[in-house]
């Protein structure tokens, strides 16, 4: 089950400034665990203390918002590409 | 189109934008050096300007400021600019009309003071002048050299034009289903448009990914990684009511949310103006105003939850049309704050409402002014707004963009060029 994971720039001095990782897991929630055992500490960045994805963090599997799907439980099939984008973009 | 060289900033190092000092974290307050950069290292949370702002005789600010041109580089010392930054080739919006709107007042029971302030009345017809000004000056500053954004239209048109006159290269992002009227003002400046297949949240992301590959560098996009910047054009808006009132806060907003940026920073520039002395402190509310097809912010209001959900937009008004509003959280902080409210109104009643501003005081607005209007209607139905204190209502673009909107709209009668069929048509 392996994903494609592209890395905003922000979290880019976790994966040794690589734009894109691939990662292991069959949620959301084991990719973010086997990024955080390649890339220590990025994990703290994506999910606050109480495990949930932070709210200034958007999360797509295969294209889709995760809070329209089943969040940190959506389901990753192998080969699909995951963004993880900062929310506080656009708009006024 | 022809496009001019930007000089990079002398010292990109140190960079000059006026009171600006550093960005600062509205999440958990970190700091990072003024830079294109838009979302926290630490948390993710939206960065924002940090400033020393003027200290001293507020008297003398004030004249300062009424000295200095009639567009919003008049408020240069309280914003991220250089203080030549009137000098630069710009489009120089702002100083738009607050118009007082006794008719409408009239016609909805508004006894305390009705005014409309008209953003129409901006280069580029809407607000978006005001915000894209700013972030020009962060472009040049920072070295930028191609100016871009995503956009639900307006913003196309006002980076277009602004990169057009300051001499940048544009290439920008709208969802494929725009108002025509939308499309054509976006694209008529000569820059690059980019219709996506998808919403605006879709072309938001792609540009969000745009910014992190190489395809991206040496571009600004004015309303992602210039943001912090960009934003803070929104407080002129509180600065020009304030002023244009005789330096008074008013008691009451009404002010449309897409992202929700916009009204953040204008609760931003009411709190400005109170700590430098310029205006009397006292309470004033501010209330937020969304299409029902797309009303994130006014579900969790009316829910009580602190957490916006997002949705997928469905309305007419597709300025507003923002499903996943970055600002919604410090909407409903502000709102509750303040003791305004977070209400929404349906299509049906943003054109209504459209027509009301139209026929009572000649204002022609957008769908966004649609929102407002008929927002400002629901909340003194529904008794939350108080008709007896003074009240401002947002216009934040012209109706010629949405025409659609009022489509239907047209003559009482077609008639022969002759008194006999001007009677027949029973208009005599």
């Amino acid at each position: 089950m392996s994903v494609n994971v592209r890395i905003p720039t922000i979290l880019r001095t976790y994966t040794d400034g690589a734009a894109e990782v691939t990662a292991e897991g069959k949620t959301l929630a084991e990719v973010i665990d086997d990024l955080e055992a390649n890339h220590t500490g990025i994990r703290a960045r994506l999910l606050d203390d109480a495990g949930k994805l932070r709210r200034f963090v958007n999360v797509y599997v295969n294209d889709d918002d995760v809070r329209f799907a089943d969040g940190l439980g959506t389901a990753t099939p192998d080969g699909i590409g995951i963004s993880i984008i900062p929310a506080v973009a656009g708009g006024c | 189109m022809a496009v001019q060289t930007v000089a990079p900033a002398a010292d990109s190092t140190t960079p000059d934008l006026g009171p600006a000092v550093a960005l600062s974290c509205r999440e958990c307050g970190a700091r990072t050096p003024l830079g294109p950069s838009f979302a926290c290292p630490e948390c993710f949370g939206p960065l924002e300007i940090a400033y020393e702002l003027p200290s001293g005789d507020p008297e003398a600010l004030r004249k300062q400021i009424e000295s200095g041109p009639t567009n919003i580089w008049r408020y240069a010392p309280l914003l991220p600019v250089p203080a030549d930054v009137a000098s630069h080739p710009g489009l120089n919006p702002g100083w738009t009309k607050l118009v007082k709107a006794d008719n409408l007042a009239a016609e909805l029971g508004i006894t305390g003071g009705l005014h409309i302030k008209d953003d129409s009345g901006n280069p580029t017809h809407s607000f978006k002048d005001r915000v894209v000004a700013i972030a020009v000056q962060a472009a040049r500053t920072f070295g930028f050299t191609t100016l871009s954004c995503s956009s639900t239209g307006n913003l196309a048109g006002a980076v277009g034009a602004a990169a057009a006159r300051a001499g940048f290269r544009s290439c920008v992002f709208i969802p494929h289903d725009l108002e025509a009227g939308k499309v054509v003002m976006a694209a008529v400046y000569g820059g690059e448009l980019v219709a996506i297949e998808g919403s605006y949240d879709d072309v938001n992301r792609f540009c969000s990914e745009l910014i992190g590959d190489p395809v991206g560098e040496g571009w600004g996009f004015v309303n992602v990684n210039l943001r912090p910047y960009y934003a803070e054009g929104s407080k002129t808006l509180a600065y020009e009511i304030c002023e244009q009132l005789g330096w008074r806060l008013p008691d009451q907003l009404v002010i449309p949310v897409a992202s929700g940026s916009q009204l953040t920073k204008i609760d931003k520039g009411l709190k400005e103006l109170i700590a430098l002395g310029l205006v009397e402190d006292k309470p004033y509310k501010i209330f937020a105003a969304q299409a029902t097809g797309c009303s994130p912010v006014a579900a969790a209001y009316k829910a009580g939850h602190d957490v916006v959900r997002p949705v997928k937009p469905d309305t007419i008004a597709k300025s507003l049309a923002i499903g996943n509003p970055a600002d919604g959280p410090y909407v409903l902080d502000i709102a509750r704050r303040t003791g305004g409210a977070v209400e929404d109104v349906s299509d049906a009643e943003v054109v209504d409402s459209i027509r009301l501003l139209a026929r009572t005081e000649g204002i022609f607005a957008e769908t966004a002014g649609g929102v407002t209007v008929g927002v400002l209607r629901k909340l003194l139905a529904k008794g939350l707004l108080d008709p007896a204190a003074e009240t401002v209502v947002l216009n934040t673009g012209d109706g010629l963009k949405t025409l659609d909107a009022v489509a239907g709209t047209g003559p009482t009668a077609t008639i022969r060029p002759t008194l006999a069929s001007f009677r027949e048509a029973g208009l005599a």
